[in-house]
């Protein structure tokens, strides 16, 4: 159904944006971990993106995006009060959140546009009453999202850029090294959204640990229903779907490297999209 | 039996015109032309009017096919179309893509020594050429009625509710109606528009069709009653592919036929870039399987441009499932069937890519279980097929979305929906049918899935007797 922009806030001018949508009835069941399929216009392609924020008494949901590809950069020229043609959901398996009594904690990592995952993601430990320590990195503050979204509810955030404008100098598994150092046995779960070789860094990291690692996964979708197959991840040697089975898995247990590859999949038709940009502005002037 | 029926018997069946095979594999449009009027009124009176037809008992639904025949042969077109839906709902779609010759033809007397009436193409001339149905006044009744999924069985079942004065909502998860008949079937086999004609019919009789409402997600059964549906009928249809299970499926290259043909007929892949969704197009492609979808893949695989299709099956021609005319069309287009042979691993290369697929030589041995002969391998008999698009069509799981939001549903032991001969599934007022009950099946098993469960819900209704 086309589902009406309420409110649109530039995260990343150009790059990186939230939108809220009016969409009571995903609102309504969305849970930590869902996503939603969207299709920008009568011409466009399905795409996943995982629901950052929901608010059920105002029955909306939130999404944020990285511009990277065609539907992307369509979706970034939709401006508030705009309808996106259609968005279906909640999609995929909602988080498993175990509750973990003090002293143990939760590391919630998050890298680029995934940190608005693992915002919602941290929300559903914070409301089962875990301790949340958010580790969220960027290149460098200006790039840095959710920071203060985080920072409302989680028990600490820890910042790392890679130039020291803000937080600590480095990258984000640093931070989460460090605290795997000092807390030892009361991390009781880490969960990473983000890049692959983000979240790929972590499960290595706490794989030395036996840290339970929890990892949300960016595959391809066409249907995202459950139909197609083009979702399908080995983990743990076995054969399983992102959308249905997923989008979280075990972190240790996941072949990284296939996923990159499959990721990789229609990168000439990326090109090619790009070099035949499919432009609304006119729609807009006329609208 | 006329006179005219008697002359008729002797005349040899009317080929479907086509278009031709070179001109085919360049298009997207429909590759059967359809009869025309004389052809259409010849091939009729073939029909030997038989008292007690065999034909009939060869249709899943029934429908009287000797009498629809007899008035095609006195011209009464509308009549004709009159008497297929008093059995039939999607008959444009069924002369088109049900298996005649397991069916109905398979049956036809004239069949024993020679060649069938051609009922299926007489069934989709009549839908082609009827005037359309004018909306039946209907009085509305108050009673409402749920139905999940818009392929052939939701729609059968929408159609025969909203007739009756029924309120039908129909919740679809993709962005386009009409499942499998979309996404599924290519347009050169089943035109988007014939589809598009029956959902508007749908629509005419204020059904309300809702797009990206996912079954088990966005509404469930139980959901659906609590708001005060009187019946939900549940038409998922099919779900997660079966894939090979050999090394390197993974690699890029290698696709399930529901991605292909989703992408390509529910994204529109094949005018790539105007339309977003890419798909691979390959130089060398390899199918494996033998049903309909396998040439469906295949054909497509042509029409976007391969230069060799292979379609890649374990046992022989004489054993695969596809529609006679579909593997004839697939043949006269050019692709290439390779029996006998099953793949052992696919080729990778450094790009992860696939580049080809080792198979091993098979034979067949005793009679399995489907009373099929059971192929064996033969060793040391493996060979390479350069491949650079690989396409698996082995059929599908249950769709796992809707089963796994609903525990209380009884499942068969293969994970299907189980139902009792009404289509009831183990929740009171919740009905199934289609794939999620049958497994992979054909449309007018659906359809006929359909009709029943609507048959029930509307006698509970008091509707019907």
């Amino acid at each position: 159904m086309p589902t009406k922009i309420l409110h649109k806030e530039k995260l990343i001018p150009g790059r990186t944006s939230k939108l809220v949508l009016d969409a009571p009835q995903i609102a309504s069941t969305a849970k930590p971990g869902h996503f939603v399929i969207l299709r920008v216009d009568e011409h466009g392609e399905r795409f996943p993106l995982t629901i950052a924020d929901t608010d059920p008494v105002n029955g909306t949901i939130s999404i944020v995006y990285l511009v990277l590809g065609r539907s992307t950069q369509l979706l970034e020229e939709l401006e508030e009060g705009q309808e996106i043609l259609d968005v279906c959901g909640p999609l995929g398996r909602a988080t498993v959140i175990e509750k973990f009594p003090a002293p143990k904690k939760v590391i919630c990592v998050g890298g680029g546009t995934g940190v608005a995952a693992m915002h919602h993601i941290a929300k559903g430990h914070h409301n089962a009453g875990n301790y949340v320590i958010a580790c969220i990195g960027a290149r460098n503050k200006d790039l840095l999202l959710f920071h203060k979204e985080l920072s409302l509810f989680c028990d600490e955030v820890l910042v790392s850029t890679d130039d020291g404008s803000f937080g600590q100098k480095g990258i984000v598994t640093d931070l989460v090294r460090a605290r795997l150092d000092s807390e030892g046995e009361n991390i009781a779960e880490v969960v990473g959204v983000g890049p692959v070789p983000m979240m790929q860094a972590v499960a290595e990291l706490t794989r030395g640990y036996g840290v339970k690692t929890t990892v949300s996964l960016n595959s391809l979708m066409v249907d995202g229903l459950g139909m197609c197959g083009a979702c399908r991840v080995t983990v743990g040697g076995e054969m399983k779907f992102t959308c249905v089975d997923g989008p979280e898995f075990d972190g240790h247990l996941v072949d990284f490297a296939e996923l990159r590859s499959r990721l990789a999949s229609f990168r000439a038709e990326e090109k090619i999209e790009a070099e035949n940009h499919r432009c609304h502005c006119f729609e807009k002037k006329e609208g | 039996m006329s006179q005219e029926s008697i002359r008729g018997a002797k005349i040899p069946r009317h080929e479907m015109p086509c278009q031709e095979p070179q001109e085919r594999i360049r298009n997207f449009k429909e590759v059967a032309l359809g009869y025309t009027a004389e052809m259409a009124h010849d091939e009729a009176t073939r029909c030997l009017q038989c008292k007690k037809p065999l034909c009939r008992g060869g249709c899943p639904v029934d429908i009287p096919i000797p009498e629809f025949i007899h008035e095609v042969v006195l011209g009464n077109i509308d009549e004709a179309s009159r008497i297929i839906h008093s059995a039939s709902s999607l008959p444009a779609v069924c002369g088109r893509v049900c298996p005649q010759e397991k069916q109905c033809e398979g049956r036809c007397i004239l069949g024993k020594k020679g060649q069938p009436v051609a009922i299926g193409r007489l069934e989709r001339y009549v839908a082609d050429h009827a005037s359309d149905e004018e909306v039946p006044a209907i009085t509305r009744t108050g009673h409402r009625v749920a139905c999940i999924g818009s392929g052939p069985s939701s729609v059968t079942c929408a159609g025969y509710l909203a007739r009756l004065g029924v309120d039908v909502t129909v919740f679809e998860g993709l962005h386009e109606a009409g499942g499998v008949l979309i996404y599924g079937i290519p347009a050169f086999r089943l035109p988007k528009d014939v589809v598009a004609h029956e959902l508007d019919n749908l629509r005419a009789m204020n059904v309300d069709i809702r797009l990206n409402y996912v079954g088990g997600r966005t509404v469930t059964p139980q959901g659906l009653l609590a708001e005060g549906y009187d019946a939900v009928f549940i038409g998922v249809g099919a779900g997660l592919p079966h894939f090979l299970n050999v090394p390197g499926e993974n690699c890029n290259g290698v696709f399930s036929a529901n991605e292909y043909l989703t992408r390509v007929n529910l994204g529109r892949a094949h005018s790539f870039p105007d339309y977003d969704t890419p798909v691979a197009r390959g130089k060398h492609v390899t199918v494996f399987g033998a049903g309909n979808v396998a040439m469906d893949a295949a054909r497509t695989a042509l029409r976007l441009g391969a230069e060799t299709v292979h379609i890649v099956y374990r046992r022989t021609r004489a054993e695969m499932p596809a529609r006679g005319e579909e593997i004839e069309h697939a043949l006269e287009e050019g692709v290439q069937l390779l029996e006998l042979s099953a793949p052992v691993r696919f080729i990778v290369g450094e790009d992860s890519r696939v580049q080809g697929v080792e198979l091993q030589r098979m034979e067949l041995g005793e009679p399995d279980a489907s009373g099929r002969r059971r192929p064996r391998p033969i060793e040391g008999q493996n060979f390479t097929l350069e491949t650079d698009l690989a396409i698996v069509a082995l059929g599908t799981r249950p769709n796992p979305l809707l089963i796994s939001s609903t525990p209380d549903l009884a499942l068969n032991e293969k994970g299907y929906i189980k139902v009792d001969e009404n289509g009831e599934t183990s929740i009171p007022n919740v009905y199934a049918g289609g794939d999620i009950v049958t497994g992979a099946a054909t449309v007018i098993l659906a359809m006929g899935a359909g009709r029943r469960a609507a048959q029930s819900i509307a006698r509970r209704m008091g509707l019907e007797q």
